[in-house]
């Protein structure tokens, strides 16, 4: 596209303006379908990103960390701990084990049994916080031994959670993404509809502007040139909105878990700002195309 | 300038037109008369690529109207003013923007332009009217407001569809005098009408030819007219 052409669209020209008759209903069509779907972009944003976040902290937190349970009679909890931590240390690729303090089980436990929990009293295992170095241990022998010394001993990479938690955050960030691309997609459709209608109702317009030597481009500038425009300012009060309404949920916090992280941090505010142009480049290709097929037709 | 070799034109429902032969030559004047439904709008729309022929081949300024495509045919529609019946107005935009509508689609700046269109429409005499809307004129102004629409890009070709159809005796004169006045100004006319007491009039004004559709075909009309 030339650049006259993309200044034509900007600027404008108040006569070729005047030539194609406003027409409200679509002009009204245009920006509140525009606007909705700026403001649902934002969301799936949102989403998008939190999702993002979520599977990206869930993959490196619990990456490298394992855990090791210690099931034995209370008696002899201490000196198979010790044990434990004995063959952890000698195993090459651990890069530290930690034996979790009667304070830190117990606020392990505190969600389920309250933050009063007599955990002296209670059969608890010992619980092993096991760090990975990098290269990492091997699994199947450090099992193989644990099994040999330590038989109720249990070695958990949390792999068989983890991986499912990942998998989910990456599908809900791909839904995201899905969701943007649908959203776009009807979007164009809506536009299409509408600039359609717009030029079957302006068929004795462009019949006189054919008439009096009007390029195809021109008559279909008259009609780019206003979708894109309403497309570009119902996208901008959209995102707005859509903005404001997230700035407006509650912070994250670790009560609140996923749901209070729906959001976006740092720059991933600049993303919503892309939205308003991409509207516009959406309505331009919609309208442009809607415009050559129609006019195609009416003459 | 504009050519009709050996033209047909079927609408479907049968031939209209059958081996029309014509040849308008540049600064030429020529009448196009025959009843009511002969085929004189048809001739017409065929000359500045409205329609295509079925048979033979329309050249307008050295070129095959029906090869044209669709920027090269509103190029020539540029260079072919038109008056058509119903006017074909814009009836949102006044009747100033209305004339200007060729100037404004080509891409010209009516500043520059504002004063041959004053003389425009001065020349027309509605200059008191610029302002109005199309439905605001009477049907001898609305042609007139054609007809100076037709000419603002100073065409080579004017063509003009009954354009004194719906109009009285005296504005019908007045039209005449104007067209009259484009072809001494070196410009080529064509105009279809049916009012034969308008066609002897305008022969002591012009020399002009008076073509005559009837039964399909394209005949030059005798001394009768």
């Amino acid at each position: 596209m030339s650049q006259g052409r993309i200044r034509k669209i900007l600027v404008g020209d108040a006569q070729a303006d005047r030539v194609v008759p406003p027409s409200g209903f679509t002009a009204q069509l245009t920006l509140f379908v525009s606007g909705a779907m700026a403001f649902l972009v934002v969301f799936a944003l949102a989403l998008s990103l939190a999702s993002g976040r979520l599977a990206d902290r869930w993959s490196q937190e619990l990456a490298r960390a394992a855990t090791l349970r210690i099931n034995a009679p209370q008696d002899q909890l201490p000196a198979q701990t010790q044990v434990a931590l004995t063959i952890l240390q000698q195993t090459p690729g651990v890069s530290s084990a930690k034996a979790l303090t009667p304070d830190e089980q117990a606020q392990l436990l505190s969600p389920w049994f309250g933050p009063d929990i007599p955990i002296d009293t209670l059969p608890v295992p010992q619980l092993i916080e096991i760090i990975e170095g990098n290269p990492g241990y091997d699994r199947a022998g450090l099992r193989l031994r644990l099994s040999a010394e330590l038989p109720g001993a249990v070695l958990d990479d949390h792999t068989r959670w983890r991986e499912p938690l990942v998998d989910a955050a990456n599908s809900l960030r791909r839904l995201g993404l899905f969701s943007i691309l649908l959203i776009g997609g009807a979007t164009a459709a809506m536009i299409t509809l509408a600039a359609n209608a717009a030029l079957a109702a302006n068929a004795q317009v462009i019949e006189v502007l054919r008439l009096v030597g009007a390029l195809d481009s021109y008559i279909a500038q008259a009609f780019i040139r206003r979708f894109t425009l309403r497309a570009l300012i119902g996208s901008a009060v959209g995102v707005v909105l859509g903005m404001i309404s997230i700035l407006l949920l509650p912070e994250a916090s670790d009560e609140g878990g996923f749901l209070t992280g729906l959001g976006f941090q740092g720059w991933g505010w600049a993303w919503p700002l892309l939205v308003p142009p991409l509207g516009a480049l959406v309505a331009f290709v919609a309208t442009g195309t809607a415009a050559r097929r129609k006019l195609r037709e009416l003459s | 300038m504009i050519e009709l070799d050996n033209i047909g034109y079927n609408y479907g429902g049968g031939e209209l037109l059958t081996n029309v032969s014509a040849q308008l030559a540049p600064g030429s004047f020529h009448f196009l008369t025959g009843p009511s439904g002969a085929g004189k709008t048809t001739l017409l729309k065929l000359c500045y690529g409205a329609l295509h022929p079925t048979s033979g081949r329309v050249r307008a300024f050295n070129m095959d109207v029906k090869g044209l495509d669709r920027d090269q045919t509103a190029m020539l529609r540029r260079r072919v003013g038109v008056v058509h019946q119903d006017c074909q107005f814009l009836n949102h935009l006044s009747i100033y923007e209305n004339i200007a509508l060729p100037l404004t689609v080509s891409g010209k700046a009516l500043d520059s332009e504002e004063g041959n269109l004053n003389e425009l429409i001065n020349w027309v005499g509605l200059s008191e009217r610029a302002e109005a809307k199309p439905p605001e004129l009477s049907g001898g102004e609305r042609q007139r407001a054609a007809l100076a629409r037709a000419v603002i890009l100073s065409p080579d070709v004017v063509i003009a569809d009954e354009p004194t159809g719906n109009v009285d005796w005296d504005m019908s004169q007045r039209l005449l005098r104007l067209l009259v006045e484009l072809n001494r100004m070196g410009k080529t006319i064509l105009v279809a009408s049916h009012d034969l007491a308008l066609i002897r009039a305008a022969k002591n004004q012009v020399q002009a030819r008076v073509l005559r559709i009837s039964d399909r075909r394209l005949t030059l009309a005798g001394a009768d007219l």
